[in-house]
């Protein structure tokens, strides 16, 4: 797999703050990675930088192995956290207007259907819903037939319904085998939508793999949670790591099957307890002492 | 340079100023109302620019009796005559400027009040003085009325209602409307895409102009239709005056729109500029005798051109060769202007 993007030592600096800290990364082509960070963490710094919106103080950044050209910007597609459209344009005409700006835009119609726009495309774009002006956000990325996209917090301030309809045409234009660069701080989109993740705090990158590698390495295995006052009972026997939370208790056993098997020995009554997997949430908070969303 | 980028942006724009009702409709409204106005007040009346209070009369059409003021004064076509119950009434207004002047009706010697501090106060104190005072035989003065076509005021001012709508309209529709494009992430979104700073600015200027000289021919129309304004000269060499000068005023606009995200900002800056230009380059009144170094300041307004070689192909039926310097300025103002925008242009700051 050849690597579309390389990212060497990239920082920001806005007088004493340091918003991105020398971070590298390279990004697989076909693949979706994600920069995982809370609100702050540098993440959108990161990928203006990249995207050249935003100047770096220092690094570099290698596309296609080579410095960025002037055929970068048809090359790749766009979805900024925050924007707004230009006014009294119906979707369908925002749509042709960014389309006319490329070389080799996608057939209207076609992005029309893909992003699920056909029933409001004749209407203006500040009259739509937030899941559906997303929706046009992301179909404007994609009018130039993108080998690279940038999506910087494609779901936010969605409803869950709204947020899995996008999840769903991201997940086709990765099927389609384009290269995409996720950032979120919704750590169920990172793990559905990423095959890599960077895990961003503090304008660095503190953890990086698979979804899978990250949990597995800093969480383990799942966890089990049991009513707070069982904790008499166990505590003498419990050989694991254990932590208290509200009225409950949660226990970080090596080997699930064992720490079973020794609670169901000591009789303990499991009827109110719990199995839980870790997630992207547990890493962090394993890595930080925090919670994404603080 | 790439045509179709530049035309996307271009039609963009259009279609947001035609669709933008309210807007649209303000951009044709508010000079034809000025020049609406004007020609109600100012339709086969001479302007009565002196108020003159008298006392004890009625408010409307005071009768004056043989002798209660003097005839000549009376008579005066600049002067307007407004009745008081009361001496008091009468200088709580001329206390407030709400008259220049104010006479007691009756008895001799006749009693005048006078605010000190009011210019056109002295010009009446004087007019009454001199309408007292016999004619002396052998200082006479003969009138000659000026020859040719007669320039009313609404003919002078139509050019200038015009011209300010004109720079209103360019500053605003160019320099406010890309700052605030700036400020809510539009320009930073085409930054994204291939489209150029070259392609956008004369996107933006050219669609601003179109709207300008499109705005001014149906304003022209309309207003010409109802009050038949003076044209003696060529409507090419008018329409040549309002594309440069419309030029020159996009192209400030663009300097004004090249920096900044503060719409607050912007719009101080665009009273700043567009004020001084209203009240100097004579829309409203001439300045000729206004000190030289404000004449000399005026100068360096676009508008001051523009209305110059307006007026003087309207009213003189002049010809390139007489305008030739204002039209010189107003495209070297056009290609100075168009530089610095480019120049200072940034997406996002």
């Amino acid at each position: 797999m050849t690597t579309v993007l390389q990212v060497k030592d990239l920082a920001k600096h806005y007088g004493a703050l340091k918003a991105v800290a020398g971070v590298s990364f390279g990004v697989d082509g076909g693949t979706c990675f994600g920069l995982l960070g809370p609100n702050g963490a540098g993440k959108t710094t990161t990928i203006e930088m990249i995207e050249d919106i935003t100047a770096p103080t220092s690094g570099e950044i290698y596309y296609k192995e080579n410095r960025r050209a002037g055929s970068f910007r048809e090359e790749v597609g766009i979805q900024f956290q925050h924007t707004a459209l230009l006014g009294f344009l119906t979707v369908r005409e925002t749509l042709q207007t960014f389309a006319d700006l490329y070389t080799r835009p996608h057939e209207l119609d076609d992005l029309i259907g893909m992003c699920q726009l056909e029933d409001i495309q004749d209407r203006y774009n500040d009259k739509i819903s937030g899941g559906q002006r997303q929706r046009l956000l992301l179909a404007m990325a994609l009018v130039n037939r993108p080998e690279l996209l940038f999506l910087d917090e494609p779901s936010t301030g969605l409803d869950p319904h709204a947020r899995h309809e996008l999840w769903k045409i991201v997940e086709e234009v990765k099927a389609q085998g384009k290269t995409i660069i996720l950032t979120t701080h919704y750590m169920e989109e990172a793990a559905k939508l990423c095959d890599q993740i960077a895990i961003m705090d503090f304008g660095k990158i503190i953890a990086r793999g698979t979804p899978e590698a990250l949990i597995h390495q800093y969480c383990g295995g799942p966890s089990l949670t049991l009513p707070k006052q069982l904790l008499e009972t166990v505590k003498p026997h419990l050989q694991y790591s254990y932590r208290e939370s509200g009225d409950k208790l949660e226990i970080f056993p090596e080997d699930t099957n064992e720490c079973l098997a020794r609670l169901i020995e000591m009789g303990v009554d499991l009827s109110d307890m719990t199995v839980r997997s870790p997630n992207l949430e547990d890493v962090f908070l394993t890595l930080t002492g925090r919670q994404l969303r603080d | 340079m790439n045509v179709k980028r530049f035309w996307a942006m271009f039609i963009a724009r259009n279609r947001e100023f035609f669709r933008d009702r309210s807007a649209f409709g303000w951009n044709f409204l508010f000079p034809f109302l000025l020049v609406a106005g004007f020609g109600i007040i100012f339709d086969g009346k001479v302007y009565k620019d002196y108020k003159v209070g008298v006392f004890p009369a009625e408010r409307t059409l005071p009768v004056i009796a043989t002798g209660d003021l003097p005839v000549r004064f009376q008579h005066l076509q600049p002067v307007e005559l407004i009745g008081f119950k009361s001496l008091a009434e009468g200088l709580d207004k001329l206390r407030h400027h709400k008259v220049d002047f104010l006479v007691e009706l009756g008895p001799r010697p006749y009693r005048y009040w006078v605010n000190e501090s009011s210019p056109k106060g002295y010009v009446l104190e004087r007019l009454f003085e001199g309408s007292l005072a016999p004619p002396v035989a052998g200082n006479s003065a003969r009138r000659i009325p000026i020859e040719g076509l007669e320039i009313r005021y609404i003919d002078w001012l139509f050019p200038g209602i015009l011209g300010m709508n004109m720079m209103f309209s360019a500053l605003w529709g160019v320099g406010y409307v890309v700052v605030r494009y700036r400020k809510n992430g539009v320009l930073k979104r085409l930054k994204a895409t291939p489209l150029t700073a070259l392609e956008y600015l004369s996107a933006q200027m050219l669609s601003r102009l179109f709207l300008l000289m499109f705005t001014l021919v149906v304003v022209w129309t309309g207003c010409h239709l109802i009050f038949s304004f003076n044209m003696v000269g060529s409507y090419l060499h008018l329409a040549l005056v309002f594309f440069l000068g419309s030029l020159s005023l996009t192209a400030l606009g663009l300097i004004l729109a090249s920096r900044g995200t503060s719409e607050e900002l912007t719009t101080g800056i665009l009273n700043f500029i567009s004020w001084p230009m209203m009240f100097l380059s004579e829309v409203w009144f001439s300045i000729e005798g206004a000190p030289r170094w404000v004449q000399w300041f005026a100068q360096a307004f676009p508008l001051t051109h523009l209305l110059t070689a307006a007026r003087k192909i309207m009213s003189d039926g002049a010809g390139l060769v007489a305008i030739l310097p204002e039209i010189t300025v107003l495209a070297v103002m056009s290609v100075v202007f168009l530089a610095i925008g480019a120049c200072l242009f940034s997406w996002t700051r």
